[in-house]
């Protein structure tokens, strides 16, 4: 398998008023073409500030990351990032929040209908369909999630970053978008960087999971390696003996070894 | 109850509820004559409701306020009462658009003409205010530099340029339009920058993760992002060049309300300028109110 990613002794400091402030130290990570990776760990241990590198939307003060063999300058649709908060314009209508996209990637070689069509493809395959002229202050909190992950697939990334994609929904909407987020990702072989605190949402979505350490300073702590096979069925997983230690893992390295000082 | 009615009322309900009908006929009766309205179960009361909610207050408001100016104008020869000014008003709006010479029109005339140098110095102001506020917001060297200056001569009287405008201009017209310009810009400039500074940073990252091209990012982020604050600019730029005008015009002369005022005072027909109250009053309510509509057309939230 080919490397996607390939983060080498990255680390970042802050400059601020009382001094620079390490964020993140020794950072090496290596992401494989069609794995899922998950980045866990409690809130402040710079998770999304790692994905913000990959990104391109933050430098790293020192180190260097590489995707597909290339140094990350800055941000590009080849990397495109699911946000925490959904980030469609509310201006546009679903369809167009997803069409700015695709015409940005797609438009210089194909036609408006061919972008159209692939437009309609991306909602569909995240069941929004129904909702292509709607605007966003129409739909539910989920569905707004489901348009952002339509755009970011639309756009046919080499690689997907997720930004606590779940994070403001519910548990039962949670649930269902992480199942239709596992049937999209076996449809298009994507590989995924993915920040997350849920524990069974790392288990359940990932080939590794890299569990950082407490900020200030952090870095990786451990990796767990989820040798679970693909797809996946959230029910018979629940009593499945490997997906039990692999969440007793992730709990223990989170609540015991990594246990919030303050907490 | 006629059969039209009956046969009316047994298309509407169901059949399950005919038992339930039966009981209560009172609602059923009332409209007998007529055609039955297709929901009759709400009666007509409760329907008016809150109609008379929000109508009632303002009524009685301005009931009050005529009233009192009745009892206040009642013994004073120089003041005129609501009666007086009526008819006068009922006169002056019965032929609005007359022409007796530049220094005698209808009263129509007059606002129009007002509304019209509005209209161009705000244009004007529009012109260089929005893509001034655009550059302000985007690039803070260029803040830094225009902030002292605004932070001058915004607290001026627009009144104070108008001399300037005379100077520069010879004529009173493009003064007083010059004047509105002066006044308008401020609201525009400040607010269009304050848009742009305030545009949510995950729309710029969007941008930024698209790569899309500054053109792109004008159009399809910045200036959506921005309207809302673009058009609270507007609103108040209007509103304060509408007070203005009638303090330019005065001192300027030529066709305008603000003029018409200074006139009929020079004229001593007071029940006019109490009208002329009520026109400026009338026609910046209108205003206003059109920019609140179009401001909750743009508002996405």
């Amino acid at each position: 398998m080919a490397r996607m990613v390939q983060i080498e002794k990255v680390g970042v400091t802050f400059e601020t008023k009382k001094g620079p402030f390490v964020a993140l130290r020794d950072i090496d990570l290596t992401v494989e073409e069609g794995e899922v990776v998950s980045l866990i760990g409690h809130s402040g241990c710079g998770k999304s500030t790692l994905l913000n590198l990959i990104a391109g939307l933050n430098k790293p003060s020192e180190g260097v990351l590489l995707c597909n063999g290339r140094e990350i300058a800055g941000p590009g649709p080849e990397r495109a990032v699911v946000f925490q908060n959904h980030s469609l314009l509310p201006w546009l209508t679903c369809f167009d929040n997803v069409y700015l996209a695709v015409e940005r990637v797609f438009g210089r070689k194909e036609g408006k209908d061919k972008l159209k069509a692939r437009t309609r493809a991306a909602l569909a395959m995240v069941h929004m369909s129904h909702a292509e002229q709607k605007y966003p202050n129409e739909i539910s909190g989920g569905m707004k999630q489901r348009v952002g992950i339509a755009r970011a697939f639309a756009m046919e990334p080499r690689i997907l970053l997720m930004d606590e994609p779940f994070g403001a929904l519910d548990a039962l909407t949670r649930a269902s978008l992480q199942d239709e987020l596992m049937g999209v990702m076996e449809q298009t072989g994507a590989t995924v960087v993915m920040v997350t605190h849920d524990v069974d949402e790392a288990v359940l979505l990932s080939d590794r999971i890299v569990m950082m350490t407490n900020g200030p300073a952090a870095t990786i702590g451990e990796i767990l390696e989820v040798e679970l096979p693909w797809p996946r069925d959230r029910l018979k997983l629940a009593h499945d003996p490997k997906f039990v230690d692999y969440r007793a893992a992730l709990l223990e390295f989170l609540y015991q070894k990594q246990l919030k000082k303050a907490a | 109850m006629t059969a039209a009615a009956i046969a009316n009322e047994k298309l509407d309900v169901p059949a399950a509820a005919v038992p339930r009908k039966l009981a209560a006929p009172r609602v059923a009766a009332a409209p007998a004559a007529e055609p039955v309205p297709k929901q009759p179960r709400v009666p007509l009361g409760r329907r008016l409701e809150p109609v008379l909610k929000a109508v009632i207050p303002p009524v009685l408001g301005i009931a009050l306020l005529i009233g009192i100016w009745h009892l206040a104008t009642l013994k004073s020869t120089s003041l005129p009462g609501p009666e007086k000014v009526w008819v006068e008003a009922v006169r002056l709006f019965s032929d609005p658009f007359y022409q007796n010479g530049p220094n005698d029109q209808g009263i129509g005339w007059n606002v129009l003409s007002s509304l019209r140098r509005v209209a161009i110095g705000f244009g004007f102001a529009a012109l260089v205010g929005i893509p001034l506020g655009f550059l302000i917001g985007r690039f803070v060297f260029l803040n830094r530099m225009v902030e002292p200056i605004i932070s001058l001569l915004r607290p001026v009287s627009p009144l104070a340029w108008l001399p300037i405008g005379l100077l520069v201009f010879q004529k009173a017209d493009p003064a007083a339009t010059w004047t509105i310009f002066i006044c308008s810009i401020w609201p525009m400039i400040i607010n269009t920058a304050v848009g742009v500074q305030r545009v949510p940073q995950d729309y710029m990252n969007v941008a930024r993760v698209l790569a899309l091209s500054e053109w792109k990012i004008v159009t399809r982020i910045l200036f959506p992002a921005v309207l809302p604050y673009m058009i609270t600019g507007i609103r108040l730029s209007i509103g304060t060049a509408w007070l203005v005008i009638v303090a330019a015009e005065m001192l300027t002369g030529g066709v305008g309300i603000g003029f018409w005022v200074w006139d009929e005072w020079n004229n001593l027909k007071v029940e006019s300028i109490v009208i002329a109250i009520f026109v400026i009053g009338i026609v910046g309510l209108l205003l206003e109110q059109a920019l609140l509509l179009l401001a909750r057309r743009f508002n996405y939230q």
